[in-house]
């Protein structure tokens, strides 16, 4: 059974964890203490806004907790607002959470009349085409030599991985369709079985 | 609107729970507000507890007004329309706002329709008493409901009135048999379609926040055990003591709703709350959620 939690203290909690239920072999948690995040094999930092979240881990001082678990190897997954809190650089303000070689643009497209659906196939991640929900959405300006591209959409960058760390401005919990999910879980179980073995 | 258009209005109302929305009447209270940890600043000209004091009509703001708000955070910007006055959220929508509130604040353009919120692209926020007046602001295109609490009183009463009918009315529909709906479709006066989807999954199509009367971070710490999503918060910052304060003090007991230790640590010193008004002291024409239907 792999733990992967969701950070719940504000925004698209429950959706990441409806759909991680829908998983064979994962135990779903909301998560918003230090002991819960010290529990988790996987993290997922949902959608919502990423100021009020960000200000949320400085005053209830997770920042320290979360860094060090993605320090330690357990995969991250920041989906929107999550995207902007994993990233090194944001556009004209500070960074959060400084683990990923990406600089961003927060609500890249526009406002709330510029958010959009679009069905792409994403090759790594299905074969087949996977929904793709932008909601005020931020995305990849820059990438580090080591930061992969998973999708670059009417020419930019949406989807990047970096070894632990996956990074969406899209919103995949918002649809029925599990395939990102499900390569989110297999990454944490990949790195659960490698972490067994260091400790053995 | 596209269907695609309205899930993606609904989406975006998904994306602001477990947050704070605040009421701001300048960029300078918007920085504020963004700074304290709203997910969202509802602009507008005057305060409830301002509009109740001055009387007169109540409008939509100037769009000089929004449009420095707009500018000024990053955050999404919602703004007031009148019951039923389709223009003033015609120039809303041209003006790019994230979200509109046809709202019982402002004076009803018009007493017998609300907007047909299909017609835009925006999304609509609308309040409601209990689940048949939601699903009939969901049946016109309201892609978020919230509760119609007394604005600007600092009277939760009312707000917990409403989520506790929603919450008991939705309860029941879900112990109906599939013979029962339309007959509780005609006694709710709601859309048949909505009131069968309730049945079904025992809640909303769409996000439900708190609003009206919520002046403590205990009181938005309620309003969520209650089963709300997010908490709207007018004047109870802005005429409060130390609004920065009790601005950061109610967005971490929205956040830690159900741990009453966070909720004792936030409300220690916190300056003086907003000064009440009872319910029961009002005049009936003087309360706001006999507006709209």
């Amino acid at each position: 059974m792999s733990k992967i939690g969701v950070l719940s203290l504000q925004g698209g909690v429950e959706e990441h964890l409806e759909l991680l239920s829908q998983i064979e072999g994962v135990e779903p948690l909301a998560v918003k203490k230090k002991d819960d995040i010290l529990k988790v094999d996987g993290l997922i930092l949902p959608g919502g806004e990423s100021t009020t979240i960000g200000k949320l881990l400085d005053i209830f001082d997770l920042k320290d907790t979360i860094v060090s678990r993605a320090n330690a190897g357990i995969p991250l997954w920041g989906t929107c607002a999550g995207m902007i809190l994993l990233a090194k650089e944001i556009d004209g303000e500070k960074s959060h959470l400084n683990l990923m070689d990406i600089k961003v643009r927060r609500n890249g497209y526009g406002n709330q009349l510029d958010s959009f659906k679009r069905e792409v196939s994403i090759p790594k991640v299905s074969n087949k085409a996977i929904p793709l929900v932008f909601i005020r959405a931020p995305f990849v300006e820059e990438v580090g030599p080591s930061t992969e591209i998973l999708l670059k959409l009417d020419g930019k960058i949406v989807g990047v991985e970096e070894e632990n760390l996956l990074a969406t401005s899209f919103h995949p919990e918002l649809e029925n369709d599990l395939s990102f999910h499900k390569y989110f879980v297999n990454k944490v179980k990949k790195s659960s079985y490698s972490n067994l073995k260091i400790a053995k | 609107m596209t269907d695609s258009r309205y899930d993606l209005n609904k989406n975006l109302a998904q994306m602001l729970k477990g947050g704070v929305i605040m009421d701001v009447t300048t960029p300078e209270e918007a920085k504020i507000a963004e700074e304290a940890g709203a997910v969202a600043v509802m602009a507008l000209e005057r305060v409830p507890a301002d509009i109740r004091k001055q009387g007169g009509v109540a409008r939509a703001s100037d769009p000089s007004m929004i449009k420095g708000i707009i500018d000024a955070v990053s955050i999404p910007v919602m703004a007031k329309a009148r019951i039923g006055h389709f223009v003033e959220a015609q120039v809303l929508e041209a003006l790019g706002v994230d979200y509109i509130d046809e709202s019982e604040v402002l004076t009803p353009a018009d007493e017998d329709n609300h907007i047909d919120k299909t017609l835009f692209d925006v999304p609509f926020v609308c309040g409601a008493t209990n689940l048949g007046e939601a699903l009939r602001r969901i049946g016109e295109g309201a892609s978020m409901i919230r509760t119609k609490g007394e604005a600007g009183t600092g009277n939760v009463v009312e707000a917990v009135r409403h989520m506790r009918t929603m919450n008991s009315q939705m309860r029941r529909l879900t112990t109906m048999d599939s013979h029962e709906l339309m007959a509780a479709a005609k006694e709710i006066r709601a859309p048949f379609d909505l009131v069968k989807f309730v049945a079904e999954n025992g809640k909303l199509p769409v996000v439900n926040f708190a609003a009206g009367g919520v002046a403590t971070p205990a009181d938005a710490a309620l309003m969520m055990q209650l089963g709300c999503d997010g908490v709207f918060v007018g004047s109870g910052i802005f005429k409060s003591g130390d609004p920065a304060k009790r601005a950061r003090a109610i967005v971490k007991a929205t956040a830690h709703y159900d741990d009453p230790k966070v909720i004792a640590e936030v409300s220690e010193n916190i300056g003086e709350a907003m000064v009440g008004i009872n319910i029961s002291t009002l005049p009936e024409e003087e309360k706001l959620a006999k507006r709209g239907w």
